[in-house]
């Protein structure tokens, strides 16, 4: 009798430990599934539109016309004015925070930059429509303040707690002795820092800023609520204060109106299929420099 | 090799310019973590000084009328608690699951290393492409309509990486002598899994399965095409009803409505970030409480 139930024991325990290794691959396979629909509902796109229409400079669904490069740049715009701006902040508050700041500081400042992650982007673009844009309207003296910068400036401050964690991590694994060397050299602490931890620690500020593009280029409602969606390629340096359309937003704004099925509906998703893989090769190379990172005994 | 004759003949002289670049170097740090930090107060501090003014039981607990333009927000009250438990229902078991396989069972071979890839991957993919997805698979192809079954299933997927990471790391932090006790004593490895591993990572679990759903809470994107009703003046009845959630109402009614009030507007705002908020400090103190605690 009991080792009846002891071997039906056994039995629904190698079913839950069955159970748990197909929980543990799901991921790959949930990775696959989205890949797949994106195909599935994208590809016929590139056969309905030829390739000169699709890679042409204007985006007029309703005329036919399906020329993404004006929302590529347009996406490729705001994240690099984006990271150029989150860039400086976030290493300069990442050295503050772990070389500089007196505990008591830390203990104030951490908890603050992590709400930050928490607010919802809709909040955020809430805020910069309300708030920010009309500020740099009034300060740049543009005609409207909804533009590239507008929302180059909210992806930054989106991307910061990424950035910030992300490289005081790469901070915290420089060893200790590296920074007693160079106080034993007679260098001060500044010196020390910016000569010696911190480039010690660039391949992981390196993955930092990856890891803050990904985020920027792939975030959406914020970035629709105050670029002003104009599809336009942007000619000149100029195009940073005028408004322009990201890649997100367009997918965004239009799906909803679109007939299931129809040229239009294939291409949104054919902007996702963009979307996916550029996200997918950044988020790539920036975990396996983690990964190697880890390997060799820390995050540098 | 001057510089370094310099600095050994007369250190004091040297010294006093580097000390002043360095405590120039430290304000300038500090000024730049302000500016870092002074708008996320300022972000808070205006929704709430705006918004607290339309906040009233009536605006928490009725239905919207005339256009959304009067009443209340409770659809959209409500369509987010329900999408947040249905994402809860989904993600829970998958990703707590998926992190004991990491946790417990994984070695470190080539397809673990695919699944922490995929991991990181799936935390990578924008919102909206979840969204993209969610349409094709849920809403399309399984028939589900636009609908909280949908966008449930959806979210649960984006909330995974989540629930994983913080679930393993809670996982992995219980001590190897407890799993050795368990075992040493006659136990099968899931018998020491589930009578001492799990509820010792109990706590961290919890907090890092709250952290998961905030972030599904407040997401837009993925539930455009996949549950958002525009406006929708009822409770939802089944799980393949369409309902109102409250990021998607804040998008529209700032949006997409001409001549909404912007108290209404503003209350909206301070309605979502409270939830969001409140539950983030709510689960860093729990955390923060069960770390304290903790006998080992």
């Amino acid at each position: 009798m009991s080792r009846m139930t002891n071997r039906r024991g056994h039995a629904s325990e190698w079913a839950l430990e069955t159970l748990i290794r197909v929980l543990g691959f799901s991921t790959i396979g949930f990775v696959g599934l989205i890949f797949l629909f994106l195909l599935r509902e994208g590809v016929p796109v590139f056969f309905e539109v030829p390739p000169g229409n699709l890679f042409s400079s204007r985006w007029y669904p309703t005329y036919g016309i399906f020329g993404t490069l004006p929302l590529i740049t347009g996406s490729l715009l705001v994240t690099a004015i984006s990271i150029i701006i989150a860039l400086p902040l976030g290493v300069a508050t990442a050295v503050f925070v772990r070389e500089v700041a007196p505990r008591w500081t830390r203990e104030i400042l951490k908890p603050i930059i992590e709400v930050l992650a928490g607010i919802p982007s809709v909040v955020l673009g809430f805020f910069g429509m309300t708030i920010v844009a009309p500020l740099t309207r009034e300060l740049l003296g543009v005609p409207t303040g909804l533009t590239a910068f507008a929302g180059a400036l909210l992806l930054a401050y989106m991307a910061l707690p990424t950035v910030i964690s992300v490289a005081e991590d790469a901070l915290d694994s420089v060893p200790r002795s590296y920074r007693d060397a160079g106080l034993a050299m007679g260098a001060t602490k500044w010196q020390t820092i910016w000569r010696v931890v911190v480039p010690a620690a660039r391949s992981g500020i390196l993955t930092a800023v990856m890891l803050g593009m990904g985020r920027a280029i792939g975030e959406t409602m914020a970035v629709m609520m105050v670029t002003g969606n104009a599809a336009v390629l942007p000619a000149s340096l100029q195009a940073i204060f005028q408004p322009v359309r990201t890649m997100t937003a367009t997918i965004a704004a239009e799906m909803g109106e679109v007939a299931r099925g129809s040229t239009h509906y294939h291409a949104l998703f054919g902007i996702g299929i963009i979307l996916f893989l550029v996200t997918f090769l950044i988020n790539l190379s920036a975990a396996s420099a983690i990964f190697r990172a880890r390997r060799k005994g820390g995050l540098r | 090799m001057s510089k370094r004759s310099s600095l050994t003949a007369t250190p004091s002289r040297r010294l006093v310019p580097r000390l002043l670049a360095q405590r120039t170097g430290f304000a300038l740090l500090g000024l730049v973590t302000f500016i870092v930090v002074a708008p996320i107060l300022l972000v808070v501090g205006v929704i709430v000084a705006r918004g607290i003014v339309a906040i009233n039981w009536q605006f928490l607990s009725t239905m919207p009328f005339h256009g959304m333009k009067e009443g209340g927000i409770l659809p959209a009250i409500i369509g987010t608690l329900l999408l947040t438990t249905g994402t809860a229902l989904v993600a829970v078991p998958i990703g707590v699951g998926g992190a004991v396989y990491l946790s417990e069972y994984a070695r470190d071979t080539g397809l673990t290393r695919a699944i922490r890839l995929a991991i990181v991957n799936l935390a990578g993919i924008p919102s909206i492409v979840y969204g993209l997805f969610g349409l094709g698979m849920f809403v399309l192809f399984f028939r589900f309509g636009t609908s909280i079954l949908a966008g449930s299933l959806t979210l649960a997927i984006m909330t995974l990486p989540v629930i994983i990471s913080t679930s393993e790391e809670a996982l992995r932090a219980v001590p190897q002598e407890f799993r050795t006790v368990s075992a040493s004593l006659g136990g099968t490895r899931w018998q020491g899994i589930r009578t001492i591993v799990l509820p010792q990572a109990l706590p961290g679990i919890i907090t890092g399965v709250i952290l998961g759903l905030l972030r599904a809470a407040g997401e837009t994107a993925p539930i455009l095409f996949t549950v958002a009703a525009f406006y929708l003046p009822r409770l939802p009845r089944s799980p393949l009803d369409q309902t109102m959630a409250l990021p998607y109402h804040l998008y529209v009614i700032s949006t997409q409505v001409p001549g909404m009030p912007l108290s209404v507007q503003y209350g909206t705002a301070l309605v979502l970030l409270g939830l969001v908020l409140s539950l983030n400090v709510a689960a860093s103190l729990m955390r923060r409480h069960f770390r304290s605690k903790r006998q080992w």
